[in-house]
């Protein structure tokens, strides 16, 4: 079972929604489509269930040509943000539901739908219906609904949005051991850097419909390609400045100079744009443990959440943040000292093309 | 801007309340201090959203009174208590160009143009919509729209509080950062009372000067941000705040000691009489370490989620879950088996509520 999307484009008048588009998508993984809301997440999940039609290229399911067959004639389950249970039906008929529709025998059915219940932790709950039920219980049964007919190709759209953050975050950590059982291709959009990290497996990014990296979600957050992906996969956003490489060295604005080590070494003169995490942006140089680059920003604010500070910061026509442990409120309007190490700089070309990656995203 | 007391405020659904399950929101009494920057956090159905209509006029409280500056507005309809507020979704006219969207508080009072202008200017300027003043509304994006309803309100000086209602939560994530940035850094120049409701932990506490954390109709907790953190008050906080949230064991407690399945766990803090209550002890997963020396829990490693900037090792203990971050760089031995807590960072509770120790 694998579904591929060959040279998929969808045109709609002047609009490009989707620039030409291949993947491959293989049984039992989750394929994350990150981006922000009108980047074509949707407008690609709709194509892989043929809810539309592209306007070039084809849809492949297990090799075959589906291009064009309404999701109907189709195995295909999806669960929209806005999720929808029959609310005059018991938790246990909502997910026999669609299984009614094929005609299965009784037993087959309560097999079927007692295993995906406890699955998805719902056995006590069967009877009750989902006007009853908090609203993480209720998102559950329309996931239990998806699954329980056993479809190749489950479809989920911004399933969490409206849930409650803490609750979203149970069913993050819950949502991989559940697809992980079944061996069905899933494809869940999001717009949360962080929800794409929690959920693992592989990501695709998507930026003004155009697909910008598809791999292993850890190895598309450590190695973004292009600095497109890296602005898409980041909470906080990255941060950039425009830096010159001369000889063996990297120049920036003010004076400061690193030696250009590693892949770095070998990129020819010229100006180039580099791109580090905020994390990596901190309050104090290393202490002589390594050559940090130091710039004079302005403090826009400081935001707290108990154990960490964002402090936003500006550098020139730059906004940056930093991410750092404790509570740290420099006064608003002052000009402070911020420090990276070279170790952590991401270098871009004047195509926004990944150029030299720090060795850390190399060992990962 | 305004002082706001919720004096003996409580609220029944109900015409006649029999206990405390029959109220959205049990009796509370509170002082807000003009200027301040507050969040109402909680899951749904936590009463803060029954908390902010009895603060902005659509609901009348069953008991109590709300004082705004010493004055009693418990019954004053919501155009009469002179608050603005910011909702979930945009209120914009489509129609009217965002100068004019801006304008229309002032207008409305009479304000004459000169004035008008002066402060659309400002206000437009601090929101960095200067370059949009004299664009339609309509085609703007989520956040300046968002941007728009917010001026509005700031637009107006005498307003005794801007009330915000999970105002970002249609916002893209990346969007949300400025926004947010810039909500804070106006908070900070205006000093307006501003009260922010929410379920989303990262938005209230870093927007807050003092975060109100609702579970059930009740306070659990009103504090700083690092209070919250440090010394969660009740075990709801402590699951509720956090990513992963606080572990909480059932354990037994005797002087600077606490016994859990059989381990000792040493604490900063000395403890006495605790015998008698449901004892936990909660620690947050940022001050667990794993080892694989003698001391501390023995676990088992379940799970290990990478999540970039850190890692969440997701333990068995007893068939427990206990959570420990590691900071990303930091390796994890593969023959990790045991967790051990930062003694100074237990926390103890009785019956869900944290007990204070004496000095050791």
């Amino acid at each position: 079972m694998t579904l591929a999307l060959e040279d998929v484009t969808l045109v709609a008048g002047r609009d490009v929604h989707i620039h030409p588009t291949s993947l491959s998508l293989e049984p039992g993984t989750l394929n994350v489509l990150l981006g922000p809301t009108l980047a074509g997440k949707t407008s690609l999940m709709r194509l892989m269930a043929g809810l539309d039609r592209p306007t070039a290229g084809r849809v492949l399911w297990q090799g075959e040509d589906v291009t064009g067959i309404p999701v109907q004639k189709r195995n295909i389950a999806m669960v929209y943000q806005q999720f929808i249970n029959y609310p005059a039906m018991t938790v246990y008929d909502n997910i026999a539901s669609p299984l009614r529709l094929e005609g299965m025998s009784k037993a087959e059915l309560d097999r079927k739908v007692q295993a995906t219940a406890e699955l998805m932790k719902l056995t006590p709950m069967l009877d009750r219906r989902p006007l009853e039920l908090s609203g993480g219980q209720q998102q559950r049964t329309a996931l239990a609904r998806a699954l329980v007919k056993g479809a190749g190709l489950v479809l989920l759209d911004e399933p969490l949005a409206n849930l409650d953050y803490k609750l979203r975050e149970e069913l993050r950590s819950e949502i991989p051991r559940f697809f992980s059982q079944s061996g069905a291709i899933f494809v869940y959009a999001t717009t949360d850097p962080s929800e794409a990290l929690l959920l693992g497996g592989k990501t695709a990014t998507l930026s003004e419909g155009v697909v910008t990296q598809f791999d292993n979600t850890l190895d598309v957050y450590r190695r973004p390609m292009t600095a497109a992906t890296a602005r898409v996969f980041s909470d906080p956003p990255m941060n950039f400045v425009s830096v010159a490489k001369a000889g063996g060295k990297l120049l920036f604005g003010e004076g400061q100079s690193a030696s250009a080590h590693g892949m770095m070494a070998t990129l020819k003169d010229g100006r180039y744009l580099a791109g580090f995490r905020p994390n990596h942006l901190r309050l104090e140089d290393g202490g002589g443990e390594s050559d940090f680059l130091s710039f004079a920003v302005e403090v826009t604010v400081s935001e707290i959440t108990g154990s960490e500070s964002f402090v936003h910061v500006i550098h020139g026509e730059d906004r940056w943040v930093s991410l750092v442990h404790g509570v740290h409120e420099p006064d608003i309007g002052s000009t402070i000292k911020v420090h990276v190490s070279p170790e952590h700089l991401y270098v871009f070309d004047e195509h926004e093309q990944l150029v030299a990656a720090p060795e850390f995203a190399a060992a990962a | 801007m305004a002082e706001i007391h919720l004096k003996n405020l409580a609220h029944s659904y109900l015409s006649r309340p029999s206990g405390p399950k029959d109220y959205a929101l049990k009796k509370i009494d509170h002082v807000w201090e003009d200027g301040k920057a507050y969040a109402l956090l909680g899951p749904s159905g936590c009463g803060k959203s029954t908390l902010l209509n009895i603060i902005s006029g659509l609901l009348t409280p069953s008991e109590g009174q709300v004082l705004f500056d010493g004055e009693d507005v418990s019954r004053l309809p919501t155009e009469q208590r002179s608050i603005a507020q910011v909702f979930q979704f945009p209120v914009v006219y489509d129609t009217m160009s965002v100068y004019d969207n801006l304008a229309f508080p002032l207008r409305n009072r009479g304000h004459d143009e000169q004035t008008v202008k002066t402060r659309v200017n400002d206000i437009a300027e601090m929101l960095e919509l200067t370059a949009e003043l004299h664009q339609k509304a309509r085609g703007l994006t989520a956040d300046a729209k968002q941007k728009i309803s917010l001026g509005r309100g700031l637009v107006r000086h005498r307003v005794a509080a801007i009330l915000f209602d999970e105002p970002l939560t249609v916002i893209d994530p990346h969007l949300k950062w400025m926004l947010r940035m810039q909500l804070k850094a106006l908070h900070k120049k205006l000093n307006r009372t501003m009260i922010y409701v929410t379920h989303d932990q990262t938005e209230a506490l870093t927007f807050a000067d003092q975060v109100v954390v609702m579970y059930d109709g009740d306070v659990v907790q009103m504090g700083t941000p690092q209070d919250l953190f440090e010394r969660p008050q009740h075990t709801f906080v402590g699951y509720f705040i956090g990513s992963p949230g606080m572990n909480v064991l059932p354990a037994h407690v005797d002087g600077d000691e606490a016994y859990v399945e059989g381990c000792t766990i040493p604490l900063g803090q000395g403890y006495r009489g605790l015998s008698g209550s449901n004892v936990e002890i909660g620690v947050r997963p940022e001050f667990a370490r794993l080892t694989n020396g003698r001391e501390g829990l023995p676990v088992t490693v379940k799970r290990v989620e990478d999540i970039g900037r850190m890692k969440i090792v997701r333990a068995d203990f007893f068939g427990r879950e206990v959570n420990v971050t590691v900071p990303d760089g930091v390796p994890i031995s593969p023959d990790a088996n045991r967790i051990v807590f930062d003694p100074a960072r237990v926390n103890i509770y009785a019956d869900s509520w944290i007990v204070n120790g004496e000095a050791a």
